[in-house]
């Protein structure tokens, strides 16, 4: 089947089955890699994207559903919410492997837009999806903060 | 390699080994100065290129193949260990540029080729890889060696083109100055001329009171930090070749079982699926990208012979261990008498711990990329112990290990996970690739079942203790403890008739002056692969040792920190983590209040000392809660402590996660956890306030990738025990896999609704 979808602000055509999840066409068809591959049942948060700005788990939206719906990966998300997340993650030196954190700077860009100060329990909310292996969890909860502080 | 790849080199390759060229071959060209050098080991046969293949190889033997300076000025470090969260790609580059005294902004890092004559673990005898935390250890002499050569040929070069005296010459930042001329330059201008000097043999290093950055706060900048925060740093899943193939393996059920017969009809229909293939591993779906490759996985039918294999649950183990430790094992360490002194003790204590199966679960599961042809191999995955994955892999193709080329990537966390005796995963790359033949470089991966399912755990221990107390005092101490060997049987394991000393190391020589004591095991065979996790014997040793302690103590009337500081008579590194943790948890006792207790620990794994002092409650699910840790570290003279810090951070939160949810159980000899649904990781609300104090110490470095992580356990449930819970005897703490009902994870349903609603 072939499936026109926006990301990154362009129109892409694929040729895939329609059961193919959204984080499998991102990687293998559009070759957009920072968005990675951890669970594929959407309870780690690796693969986590932006679709119209919310945050999405793309293991699990299989292309078919996408529809006309706007996708953001890592690569392409912009703004000065992520500018001021990338910004204090380097500041706070939060990455170890750093596998899982194309899915932690899109799920903290995402919380920032909605929330300009978010709360330690806000930050848990928005934020206890993402799992990080490394356990990096008490400098990510002081970058969102600094991000946030940065912001104004 | 990569098609998609941010990196101009790597776009410039496309087949590294039809042209004979690698990433570092590329590199050569651009390099002036080379102290050493690492080579593709084609070279030679392949005839490359003379200008990228000449002078600068006969330098690879010498000692130092680490330090790269361009005409630019810039600095490359080749780090012989693997990257994967730990800090070695800064750390090692960190020695070199303490000693060349070169400017932070100019250093870069490599990780080096496989290649174990020039990139030995000086640890580990004749062999590349990374283990043990030992990667600042083995390595702290050996890189600032290389950058003090490094930076003697320089300022050589500049004395003879300034035709001034060395000694008049200094260094500082990166720039080469001489006072009295006024003259000064960068590194990348002599970089040239040092390349025709002979290296001196022996170099000054620096004392520890004229470092610049070695221990210094905030003077180096983790060096792959940028990188991972916009998606454009490289690991192995992120390769993508022309005809390449991507590879799921269905394994068996059972640890061991072979298969027997394949119906793959289903599999083959599936679209972009173009093969599948038995290997001595499972059967191997071959297809253009990684979705048919795991959707079609599913619809093989498959007889597995499973003769032999280990059909007992987890259950069903532990308690024949339980009844072994009845009887006492091999001794591995006594002095005193225990059965004597137990004889006359006014209280008698006994405990008995259990330790569940541990997955490592590392972000990214196992995967590697392989091309190759009749002359030679090529890969590039997340190998930990390359020398042992080029043996294995040339073994499979019948090529010597010289003739396989392993470039090792960024790896998406290990825990222990990807350091493999049996180079397993490596083994079935190569047949993998090799039974689907040249034409197609494959890529293989492991999903998260294959992960969590796959065995090479931690292994199940337990640990039989008896304590007697005296006088208030701990006179006698005997602990029992059955297990399985990680090692046994393997090029790493003891020989025969010999303690594995992996599965009492912590338990053998404790912190306290105990007059009766005596350490024994019981080595049991089960039929599961396990492996290294991260901080090995000490994930079971630390928490049965410092669980029972506390209990002893508790037992004796004595305070927990105080009690304990009584019995280190002779272990001035333990006391001074200990007093360290206590002042900066403004410690005064276990202080209960708020429905908050505080518990303490203290355990040396790979010659590092920690102390924590977790404060913990329990939460209204039951389960314990943990608020607050504090930490203090000795490893010796620190090199980055920012990195010591991280890794005390992340060893709490990682050994947090499993002590309170990890278990991988077996029922019939099938694993019953798949995936991070049922194997419950820690999350970000889960995660206490971590404080960390560095012990100042002028001892040797030694490593902190693992021993944040033992004292974690016993200081919760130490806390515990204070709060009236029993300090838990079978981990995990918690049983429940209730994982998390996040905003998150309702915006997922929402937006899939959303998206239907649209369809419709």
């Amino acid at each position: 089947m072939k499936y026109a979808i926006n990301v990154n602000g362009k129109v892409r055509e694929v040729d895939v089955d329609a059961d193919t999840p959204l984080l499998w066409v991102i990687r293998d068809e559009l070759k957009l890699t920072g968005t990675k591959f951890g669970c594929g049942i959407a309870q780690c948060g690796a693969c986590t994207v932006h679709m119209d700005g919310q945050t999405l788990r793309s293991c699990s939206l299989p292309v078919s559903a996408v529809g006309k719906h706007r996708i953001t990966t890592i690569e392409a998300v912009d703004g000065a919410e992520a500018k001021a997340v990338q910004a204090a993650w380097i500041a706070h030196e939060v990455p170890q492997c750093g596998y899982c954190q194309s899915g932690q700077i899109m799920s903290a860009v995402a919380l920032l837009k909605e929330i300009k100060k978010p709360t330690d329990q806000e930050i848990d909310q928005a934020m206890n999806g993402n799992i990080c292996r490394c356990a990096t969890y008490q400098r990510i909860r002081a970058a969102i903060h600094d991000a946030a502080t940065q912001l104004g | 390699m990569t098609e998609q790849s941010n990196d101009p080199i790597d776009r410039q390759i496309d087949h590294p080994i039809s042209q004979g060229l690698s990433r570092r071959s590329l590199l050569k060209g651009s390099v002036g100065l080379v102290i050493g050098l690492s080579i593709n080991p084609f070279a030679g046969r392949r005839a490359l290129a003379a200008s990228t293949a000449t002078a600068s190889e006969s330098a690879t033997f010498a000692p130092n193949a680490f330090v790269r300076v361009a005409p630019d000025g810039i600095v490359t470090v080749m780090v012989k260990h693997i990257e994967f969260g730990q800090g070695p790609l800064t750390g090692l580059t960190t020695l070199v540029a303490e000693e060349m005294d070169a400017d932070w902004s100019q250093m870069r890092g490599e990780l080096a080729p496989a290649n174990a004559e020039l990139y030995a673990n000086l640890n580990f005898g004749k062999l590349q890889g990374t283990g043990g935390s030992s990667s600042i250890a083995n390595s702290y002499e050996q890189m600032r060696r290389a950058g003090a050569t490094a930076k003697a040929l320089l300022v050589q070069a500049a004395a003879n083109q300034w035709q001034v005296p060395v000694n008049q010459i200094t260094v500082s930042k990166g720039v080469i100055s001489h006072a009295a001329s006024g003259k000064t330059a960068g590194f990348g201008e002599f970089a040239t001329a040092a390349a025709a000097l002979p290296a001196p043999t022996d170099v000054t290093l620096k004392s520890a009171t004229d470092f610049q950055l070695i221990g210094k706060n905030n003077s180096t900048k983790r060096l792959d930090v940028p990188a991972k925060t916009d998606g454009s740093a490289i690991f192995t899943l992120d390769l993508h070749e022309p005809d390449m193939l991507t590879v799921v393996v269905a394994h068996p059920p059972r640890f061991g079982a072979k298969a027997v017969s394949v119906d793959s009809k289903a599999a083959l229909a599936v679209k972009g699926v173009v093969a599948v293939k038995t290997i001595s591993s499972g059967v191997a779906v071959y297809a253009t990208s990684s979705w048919p490759a795991i959707k079609a996985r599913k619809l093989l039918k498959i007889k597995w012979d499973e003769s032999g294999v280990e059909t007992r649950s987890s259950d069903e183990i532990l308690n024949s261990f339980q009844q072994i430790a009845q009887k006492q094992g091999q001794v591995a360490a006594e002095h005193g008498n225990v059965a004597t002194a137990m004889s006359s003790v006014d209280h008698h204590v006994q405990a008995e711990y259990s330790f569940p199966f541990l997955a490592h679960a590392p972000m990214e599961p196992l995967d590697g990329v392989l091309r190759w042809d009749q002359q030679g191999v090529y890969v590039k995955m997340g190998s930990q112990i390359p020398t042992l994955d080029q043996g294995a892999i040339g073994k499979v193709f019948g090529f010597t290990p010289d003739k396989v080329q392993i470039d090792t990537l960024l790896a998406g966390g290990s825990f222990g996970r990807r350091a493999q005796p049996d180079a397993h995963f490596a083994v079935e790359l190569a047949e993998v690739a090799k039974a689907i033949g040249p034409k197609h470089p494959v890529k293989l991966m492991w999903t998260r079942e294959d992960d969590i399912s796959g065995g090479y755990y931690r292994p199940l221990v337990m640990h039989r203790l008896s304590g007697g107390i005296k006088d208030g005092k701990i006179v006698a101490w005997s602990n029992t403890v059955v297990g399985q060997s990680i090692v046994r049987g393997t090029p790493m394991g003891p020989p025969a008739g010999k303690i594995d000393e992996q599965l009492v190391e912590g338990a053998t020589e404790l912190p306290y002056a105990i007059d009766n004591f005596r350490c024994d095991v019981h080595e049991e065979k089960v039929g599961v692969p396990t492996l290294w996790w991260r901080s090995v014997g000490a994930t079971h040793t630390g928490y049965a040792v410092e669980c029972f302690v506390d209990q002893l103590l508790t037992t004796a009337e004595q305070d927990p920190v105080k009690g304990r500081l009584a019995m280190m008579t002779e272990e001035p590194r333990y006391v001074g983590v200990l007093k360290a943790v206590a002042d900066l948890a403004n410690w005064t006792g276990p202080q209960v209040s708020n429905g908050r207790a505080r518990g303490v620990a203290v355990v040396k794994s790979f010659g590092t000392y920690v102390a924590q002092i977790a404060e913990v409650s329990i939460n209204e699910q039951g389960e314990p809660q943990v608020h607050q840790v504090w930490c203090a570290v000795d490893c010796g003279q620190v090199v980055n402590p920012d990195i010591v810090k991280t890794q005390m951070e992340g060893g709490i939160g990682y050994g947090i996660g499993h002590i309170l949810f990890g278990s991988v159980d077996m029922q019939d000899g099938k694993i019953v956890q798949q995936n991070f649904d049922q194997y419950r990781s820690l999350r970000i609300h889960e995660m206490p306030e971590v404080h960390v104090v560095l012990v100042d110490s002028t001892a040797k470095p030694s490593g902190v990738g693992e021993p944040g992580l033992p004292p974690i356990g016993p200081a919760i449930a130490n806390a515990m025990a204070r709060l009236g819970q029993p300090r838990p005897v079978k981990l995990p703490m918690v049983q429940s896999v209730l994982a998390y009902t996040s905003a998150a994870q309702d915006s997922q349903s929402a937006a899939v609704q959303m998206t239907q609603e649209s369809q419709a």
